[in-house]
């Protein structure tokens, strides 16, 4: 295996109904990565992109994305259409194939464009369950009812992920929503759509996020302190949520035991709950200790969750506290689909 | 073509914006085991899939989730059953079956092993709770799409 | 499933349909706007100086940055390449044969494409200057159907040179 590691990150300012097209939400981010790493894009060797055409509103939109990236000359690009999180891996591998030194990876998403609520129904079987237009909301809302009557998650555990999300968004300041308010606080409000609040969802965002990661020498070239990706696993629940056991993430357990999470100290996670009982699921099947490993000190999706970006977006947070110092070890988390269907996590480590 | 006016709106910074509507008419072929289901639906009739383990499935699994087998033993189960589990949708859709507020359940169908999505006509939260029997409401219209469901219903609520 | 097969419905009407707000974004905005007051605005590369038009996405596609100043360009260009169209298709409303042209609008350095006519099919050529011949004023909207084609300006063709690296 080679040496692989994160040496920049950069992530656009969340908002809400920004005016500008897809491809000119890409370019700002693209090009502060590169000036984040210090290098030009005739450096870069491979490009990956993640999105979803159904959440851009544009049938092959990855292909004007390509506007975005000043190919010319032409360049070697791939596309996922998942979370940039997964163009991260497929990065990943065409370094370890020897094939690439230096790969730019970028995930980007308008929420904003439409109602992403309803739209992301599209990500279920299509004979049996999209034509009843569920919702994810309506899937997550499932999910956590499983969780909450399982026990593995109590609606306290929801309510203090929350509460430490809108803080933590509060110091990381590239949020949509931030508050001060305790966890009491937060169940004091009313259940909206059973068994959520609103502080349970996401907040919807537009962004965009964008990493750059390099093989050995040029990683140490590029970056004072690289972030090494020591290991990275994906894995994948059934698509139907019949058919799972919904109060455990299975994939995330297997993908967390794959990449030896346990094998040393954890200082953080990045961990991309986008409603706020995947935190608990997540602490649970990558067997965290709370009291040793800081959750999601970015704040996360639950503040800010720009839809294909905000996965990547962990990589990069968790990434940062390899560059500054802040971590040793850390874990990066992204998840594609309903209630936690599929799963990615790293291991980076700064030694 | 010019002439149809373009429902256009200037945003605050000036930039136009315009709604804009992408739809599919998708026309799927179904494979014999949806096609199976489907038309059983259509005839008011549930029927799911018996995997090797002896799980019955519905809707039903074209291939044994554990051997990859394919599955050909079907099974009638009923129109009632338990919710497993069940969420709130506050504000309805314009495509869900219901077009008042109402709930979302994995409801375990009797006879089943595995249970199935689908909406559930509840006056109110409150009106729902893990375990509760419910029925299905036939749609009108005896199409072989799983809308021929039309809904669920508490059963003596 | 047997004998029965036959009978079953194989094939079901499984549409689906996502509503969007579409943001053109600043410089298609110039582009539309300058469209429905008849006019004709493309967008400057900060980099390589190049002017869009139309300003695709914002961004020069070479240079992977944001397209800077509005330019007006036009109304006449040069035709660069072409194309003749012989074969009827379905939806095609426009009387066969007619000609497919990309065009270079006059300070542009993008080519897009427009109907070509009052020309017989036979007569056009590389080089070849043309103008737009708007629609009735009542009829335009942010399109770039406002143009219902171009048509020949009887000046003398353009030098190869001058649009070849637009090829």
């Amino acid at each position: 295996m080679r040496d692989v590691g994160i040496v920049a990150f950069a992530e656009s300012q969340l908002t809400y109904g920004t005016t500008n097209t897809p491809v000119e939400m890409i370019v700002p981010t693209v090009n502060e990565v590169l000036k984040n790493a210090g290098i030009e894009r005739t450096e870069v060797d491979f490009w990956c992109h993640g999105s979803c055409d159904y959440m851009t509103g544009q049938p092959f939109s990855f292909v004007a994305a390509v506007d975005a990236l000043g190919a010319w000359p032409p360049i070697i690009e791939s596309h996922v259409e998942m979370d940039g999180a997964w163009a991260l891996y497929e990065a990943w591998v065409k370094i370890q194939m020897g094939e690439a030194n230096v790969a730019l990876v970028f995930g980007n998403g308008k929420s904003s464009a439409g109602d992403m609520n309803r739209a992301l129904t599209l990500q279920q079987d299509p004979y049996t369950v999209a034509p009843l237009w569920p919702g994810l909301t309506a899937m997550e809302g499932i999910g956590a009812c499983a969780a909450l009557q399982a026990g593995t998650v109590t609606e306290r555990q929801m309510a203090e992920a929350a509460s430490r999300a809108r803080r933590d968004g509060a110091k990381n300041g590239n949020v949509l929503v931030s508050g001060s308010e305790s966890a009491d606080e937060l169940l004091s409000r009313a259940v909206t759509s059973a068994p959520f609040r609103d502080h349970d969802l996401p907040a919807m965002a537009d962004g965009v996020s964008a990493i750059i990661i390099a093989a050995g020498h040029a990683a140490k070239r590029i970056a004072k302190r690289p972030a090494w990706i020591r290991a990275i696993d994906h894995r994948i629940d059934h698509q139907n949520l019949g058919w799972r056991d919904l109060a455990r993430s299975t994939s995330a357990a297997i993908a967390a035991s794959e990449v030896g999470v346990h094998n040393d100290k954890v200082d953080i996670a990045e961990l991309h709950t986008t409603f706020s009982h995947h935190e608990q699921l997540l602490i649970n099947a990558l067997q965290l200790r709370t009291d040793a490993t800081r959750i999601t000190p970015s704040g996360g999706a639950l503040v800010g969750n720009a839809l294909m970006a905000a996965g990547l977006s962990r990589f990069g947070h968790a990434a940062r506290a390899i560059f500054d110092g802040t971590a040793d070890r850390a874990v990066a988390h992204a998840q594609q689909g309903a209630c936690l269907q599929q799963n990615i996590v790293a291991v980076l480590e700064g030694n | 073509m010019a002439g149809d006016k373009l429902q256009v709106t200037f945003e605050t910074d000036g930039s136009l914006s315009a709604p804009l509507t992408l739809s599919y008419p998708y026309n799927r072929t179904l494979g014999t085991t949806y096609a199976r289901f489907l038309s059983s639906l259509a005839d008011r009739r549930i029927e799911g899939t018996k995997a090797q383990d002896g799980r019955v499935f519905v809707p039903p699994a074209e291939f044994d989730p554990s051997t990859g087998a394919p599955l050909n033993d079907w099974v009638q189960v009923g129109d009632s059953g338990t919710v497993v589990q069940w969420s709130w949708q506050p504000t309805p859709f314009a495509d869900n079956t219901l077009d008042e507020p109402f709930a979302w359940a994995l409801i375990l169908l009797d006879g089943a092993d595995v249970p199935m999505l689908h909406a559930v006509r509840a006056s109110s939260v409150a009106d729902m709770a893990v375990g509760m029997r419910v029925k299905a409401v036939w749609a009108d219209e005896r199409i072989p799409e799983i809308t021929a469901i039309r809904c669920f219903e508490p059963v003596g609520g | 499933m047997s004998d029965k097969a036959a009978d079953k419905p194989l094939r079901v009407r499984m549409p689906i349909g996502i509503d969007y707000k579409w943001c053109a974004g600043p410089a298609s905005t110039d582009y539309l706007t300058g469209l429905k007051d008849g006019r004709l605005y493309g967008r400057r590369c900060p980099v390589c100086q190049m002017v869009y038009f139309p300003p695709r996405n914002g961004v020069c596609a070479r240079d992977g940055v944001m397209l800077g100043e509005s330019v007006e360009v036009g109304p006449k260009g040069t035709v660069t390449t072409f194309c003749i169209v012989n074969v009827p298709f379905l939806g095609q409303t426009i009387k066969l044969p007619y000609v497919a042209a990309t065009i270079i609008l006059d300070g542009a350095h993008l080519g897009f494409s427009h109907l070509l006519q009052e020309v017989e099919a036979t007569d056009v050529r590389m080089g070849m200057r043309v103008e737009p011949v708007w629609r009735d004023k009542s009829d335009w909207d942010y399109s770039l159907e406002n143009i219902s084609h171009f048509r020949p300006t009887g000046e003398p063709d353009a030098p190869f040179d001058d649009y070849a690296r637009y090829l």
